[in-house]
């Protein structure tokens, strides 16, 4: 059976308008890949997340709707403060991502990692795996601090691309070895 | 309880919002109608107990804004006919074709009209439609059939219908 209504009602014109909520987020194009910039509505930063494609971009917002709250909606508005804090970072005008920022989306051992990341290893400076391992109070763990690394929900804001493998070479990062590559440069470059 | 963000819900779903809430209170009040069942649905959405069948909680939300627009609509205006009412808001949108059957969808009864926008417009099953106007399914296929044959009656040259 044919749709008696299709012709009666007009195609809608634009969708609702819902003010901020618990969450707001944005997709930003930046320097170094499309990431997602998710706030709270206490204006903390839970996410500055790789989101190559629209499925990382679902798993991550479903990560923040089971962790913090459903009421998740693309808002630029809350997120201003965050994207000027990072495209200052990006531009080497500023050290840090100066923002203040909420760990939910971390688990606690995830937690310890990347708030010792944060404290210890300045602008510019590089550590190992196995070092953060011991910094945290885990020595030899230094796997485990690979993988709490790798689902680093605030990436760039806790930087974890200053950590490198004893070995040599970039390792691992959420945004690609050329994201890293480029951040380390930038990072040479302008404390020099 | 795992439920997905709110915005994949806007995202997939607010142009059948807005398309339920036209159909029954006209272009004037649908966007007001649509607006607030949104708003509606964005309070309750983190109490809700499971995330089956999403689409059909927002659009039973929607139908329920749109019978609180008629229940307003009537309390403001106690003297008016209330004749008036059921066809006033359900006027032919003036840039779309075959006006004719919507003005024979707004002259059904408001139950069978009801059942029907819902079941069309809404592409809800009976069960959902059922739930939406607190009857049973067999009598939302009632209710639909009883419709359907009303306009099959009054527009004997189309056989799509």
């Amino acid at each position: 059976m044919t749709d008696p209504f299709a012709t009666l009602v007009p195609p809608p014109t634009a969708p609702p308008r819902l003010g901020p909520t618990d969450v707001s987020y944005v997709l930003e194009d930046t320097a170094v890949g499309r990431m997602l910039l998710a706030v709270r509505d206490d204006g903390r930063v839970v996410a500055t997340a790789y989101a190559a494609d629209d499925e990382a971009v679902a798993r991550w917002l479903q990560r923040i709707s089971d962790a913090l709250s459903p009421r998740v909606l693309r808002h630029p508005g809350p997120t201003d403060a965050v994207r000027r804090a990072l495209e200052a970072y990006l531009s080497g005008r500023a050290h840090d991502v100066d923002v203040a920022v909420d760990l939910v989306l971390a688990r606690p051992f995830q937690r310890e990692v990347l708030t010792t990341l944060r404290r210890s290893v300045g602008y510019g400076h590089r550590t190992t795996y196995g070092a953060l391992a011991s910094a945290s109070g885990h020595p030899g763990a230094s796997r485990a601090v690979g993988a709490a690394l790798g689902g680093n929900p605030l990436c760039i804001t806790l930087p974890c691309h200053r950590v490198l493998p004893a070995a040599g070479g970039v390792g691992g990062y959420a945004g690609g070895p050329e994201a890293k590559r480029l951040l380390l440069e930038l990072e040479a470059t302008v404390s020099r | 309880m795992s439920l997905p963000p709110f915005q994949s819900l806007v995202d997939a779903h607010w142009r059948d919002v807005a398309r339920l809430a036209y159909a029954p209170v006209g272009p004037v009040a649908a966007d007001d109608v649509a607006q607030q069942a949104w708003t509606q649905a964005l309070a309750a959405y983190p109490r809700l107990t499971h995330a089956r069948n999403l689409r059909s909680w927002l659009l039973t939300v929607t139908h329920r804004c749109a019978m609180d627009h008629h229940r307003a609509a009537r309390r403001s205006h106690p003297h008016e006919d209330p004749a008036s009412l059921v066809t006033a808001p359900t006027q032919p949108p003036p840039d779309v074709p075959d006006g004719d059957l919507w003005t024979r969808v707004a002259a059904l009864p408001p139950r069978q009209r009801d059942a029907v926008v819902l079941r069309f417009v809404g592409d809800l099953d009976h069960a959902a439609v059922a739930a939406a106007l607190h009857t049973t399914p067999g009598m939302s296929r009632r209710l639909v059939s009883d419709a359907l044959a009303t306009l099959r009656l009054n527009l004997p040259d189309r056989e799509d219908l």
